[in-house]
């Protein structure tokens, strides 16, 4: 090389007068802005998220998630079916979750009927919200240590996990897709035994198991240097941005639709709204820590005053009779036959519901033209806002923090692409 | 109110309040199943938006959702659902607009509007002005079409395998091995504005469509529809005291009416009487059958 004639071109004096870089010295290369794709089979994107990340270095510059590799036209179909057809789909927005989204959409199809639910039924959701609630947190928060680097607490919480889907199935026949709520109640009465052993479990097995698992990581020094000051979110950036649920509060505002603009059975419900701090990914997760000892509160004080009663409307127009009435009297087979296939009409009117769902504030436009089937239902998922946000929180960190503030969001796809 | 859902306290003259802040940006306000929505001036929207984020502490933008009317002149609506945690209280605010009037974007105010209006240009092909990023978010990438509008097929144009020909993804125009059935449960007694089968011989009742089907009639008011429908009567009362009287006419030929198998006795008259058809049929009696061959190569 050196005997190049070209070689005294790059010699010292052709630059002088420029400004030359002296950290670039021989053998150096100039590092460019670089682009790379985190998923969307990346184990730790949740699902199928498609982050194009814009590095410098290991320097994240830029974030351009995508979604929508899960979208399936919820919304579309919905507008084909019924309304009592369109609520397994809300089983299937946030599989981690199914209850939370199941609620809303009940919700919004009783404000429009303006329909009275009897108070057993209206416990018995709020009691299965909140078992909801404590098993998305058990997969979100396993997920998030796993993500950021421990192995065990992610299979001791997963037992908890397995303890809820099975409480489902006690319930409703099935361990995740349940469409368990129906408009006007629930589907059908809880065994006594099963509220026992939930009661039980929320005694004994919960604390404890989950006492253990989190006692090797909140205090745990790697897992606090992953998180703590990992993307801080200030309180007036959790507005601007649209936060809600563990996501806002861990920013330090205590806003709770359960306390706020309580629904079922929540306005008798005693419990406390944990609330961040920093607004950082520790605080979020700290968050969820404490919601699960809420939920387990608010689960006791269900069981405690468990009315006794009926579990659905007794509105024959809107919830169909129990398979046992519809074999006895002909009025209640014509009530069963109309429900099931030409279904309830609901008025013309628009409602908004939102619920505090695990995630954050799960909402349903409902807009309906008076006929059997919706017109319009926008599905408002969570983590739409939180991951529109993720250029935000990640601009400046390590690309190794990604997981962290992903875990930290709580995404399922499901409910974001819908 | 008698439903569980969320409990959300009516916010004191926010009537009042709205006119004084909006004034004739401010098209309308309902209040309606313990929501307040208002509809604003497109064009206004953004300082709306502003002035309620400001004046009225509505400081989040929760969710911004397409709705589609085909039949309206501007069939597009914009719904943005704010929500104030400090007031605790909701406000639904709604512009209208057509595929090509574009709405001022409020990304300035909010910035999680980006998404959302990216959501609905997706769905509905609503455009925002000023956004920074307008590009699809949740469809394919290339895809064509807006699916929520609602005149988009639910079944879409398009479906994708994989090709082991080719060794990648195809996309293909929709093929369905069935139709899509899309049962139509309305009751005729409710609403439904088609004819059913058989009804056309009625005649149509006149009724504008969507107003519902009339009430059934009872047997009574067919009876009166029927005698005022009857052709007028014939001009002499119909007696039957003569034979002539029957309608039955002249008597036939007695030998004519007698079948062939009677006897054969009905002698053929001349040729030409006879029908191309009959001659013909004389012409070529029934051959025999065959008779049938016994089955070969079958086992027993």
């Amino acid at each position: 090389m050196t005997d190049s004639p070209n070689v005294h071109h790059y010699g010292g004096d052709l630059f002088e007068g420029y400004p030359v870089d002296t950290a670039n010295t021989v053998g150096d290369q100039a590092v460019t802005n670089y682009t790379i794709n985190f998923g969307p089979q990346h184990p730790a994107a949740h699902g199928v998220l498609r982050l194009v990340l814009e590095l410098d270095g290991e320097i994240i510059e830029r974030v351009d998630p995508h979604v929508g590799l899960l979208h399936r036209g919820t919304e579309k179909l919905i507008e084909y079916k019924t309304y009592l057809q369109a609520l397994p789909y809300f089983d299937r927005l946030d599989y981690c979750s199914p209850l939370g989204m199941e609620h809303s959409y009940v919700l919004a199809i009783e404000k429009l009927l303006d329909l009275e639910v009897p108070a057993r039924a209206q416990y018995l959701r709020t009691l299965f919200a909140e078992l909801t609630r404590i098993c998305n947190h058990m997969l979100n928060i396993g997920s998030h240590v796993m993500d950021v680097g421990a192995m065990t607490p992610n299979l001791w919480v997963f037992e908890l996990r397995e303890d809820c889907l099975n409480f489902f199935e006690r319930a409703s026949g099935a361990r995740m897709h349940s469409a368990y709520f129906r408009p006007g109640g629930v589907h059908q009465d809880v065994p006594e035994r099963l509220l026992y052993d939930i009661g039980e479990w929320c005694e004994k097995r919960l604390p404890k198991l989950f006492g253990d698992a989190m006692s090797l990581v909140i205090d745990n020094r790697i897992f606090k240097q992953r998180n703590v000051d990992i993307a801080t979110v200030s309180k007036e950036d959790a507005l601007a941005w649209g936060f809600s649920g563990p996501m806002i509060r861990g920013s330090g505002i205590a806003w709770d639709l359960r306390k706020s603009q309580p629904y079922d059975a929540y306005a008798s419900m005693e419990f406390d709204i944990p609330v961040g701090t920093r607004g950082d990914c520790y605080d979020r997760f700290m968050v969820r820590v404490q919601e699960v000892y809420q939920s387990a509160r608010i689960i006791l004080q269900c069981l405690r005053d468990m009315p006794t009663g009926p579990i659905a409307s007794l509105d024959r127009k809107v919830v169909p009779p129990k398979r046992g009435e519809m074999k006895q009297s002909m009025e209640s087979l014509i009530h069963h036959f109309k429900l099931y296939t030409e279904g309830f009409h609901v008025p013309a009117g628009e409602v908004y519901v939102a619920t505090e769902s695990p995630k954050g504030e799960f909402g349903v436009y409902l807009v309906s033209d008076g006929s059997n089937k919706p017109y319009r239902c926008k599905i408002r998922p969570t983590a739409f806002s939180h991951l529109q946000a993720m250029d935000m929180m990640s601009k400046g960190h390590m690309l190794a923090d990604t997981t962290a503030i992903i875990g930290a969001i709580d995404v399922v796809f499901g409910e974001c692409d819908r | 109110m008698t439903h569980a859902a969320p409990l959300v306290a009516r916010r004191a003259h926010i009537d009042a309040e709205l006119k004084a802040l909006l004034g004739k940006d401010m098209l309308m306000h309902v209040h309606a199943a313990d929501e307040d929505s208002i509809t604003v001036d497109r064009e206004a929207i953004a300082g709306v938006m502003i002035a309620l984020r400001d004046k009225m502490e509505y400081q989040q933008l929760m969710e911004i959702a397409g709705v589609d009317y085909p039949d309206r002149a501007e069939r597009f609506e914009v719904v943005y659902h704010l929500l104030s945690v400090t007031k605790n209280h909701r406000l639904r605010v709604r512009v209208c607009t057509d595929e090509a009037t574009p709405v001022p974007s409020i990304v300035p105010v909010w910035p999680v509007a980006g998404w959302l209006e990216r959501e609905v240009f997706d769905m509905y092909g609503v455009l925002f002005a000023g956004n920074p990023d307008l590009r699809r978010i949740l469809t394919d990438y290339g895809f064509q079409g807006h699916p929520q509008r609602k005149d988009f097929p639910l079944t879409g144009y398009t479906e994708l395998r994989y090709s082991e020909e080719d060794k990648r993804v195809v996309y293909e125009p929709v093929k369905l091995a069935q139709d899509f059935r899309n049962f139509d449960f309305l009751s005729p007694w409710e609403g439904a504005d088609y004819v059913l089968p058989g009804d056309e011989k009625a005649g149509g009742t006149g009724e504008a469509p969507g107003k519902g089907a009339p009430t059934p009639l009872t047997a009574a008011e067919v009876k009166k529809a029927d005698d005022q429908a009857k052709a007028p009567p014939p001009p002499t009362p119909k007696t039957t005291e003569k034979p002539e009287q029957t309608g039955a006419g002249a008597k036939a030929n007695i030998k004519a009416a007698k079948t062939s198998r009677d006897g054969a006795s009905a002698k053929p008259s001349t040729k030409a009487a006879k029908t191309p058809a009959t001659a013909k049929a004389e012409k070529a009696p029934p051959k025999p059958r065959a008779p049938r061959k016994p089955k070969t190569g079958g086992d027993a």
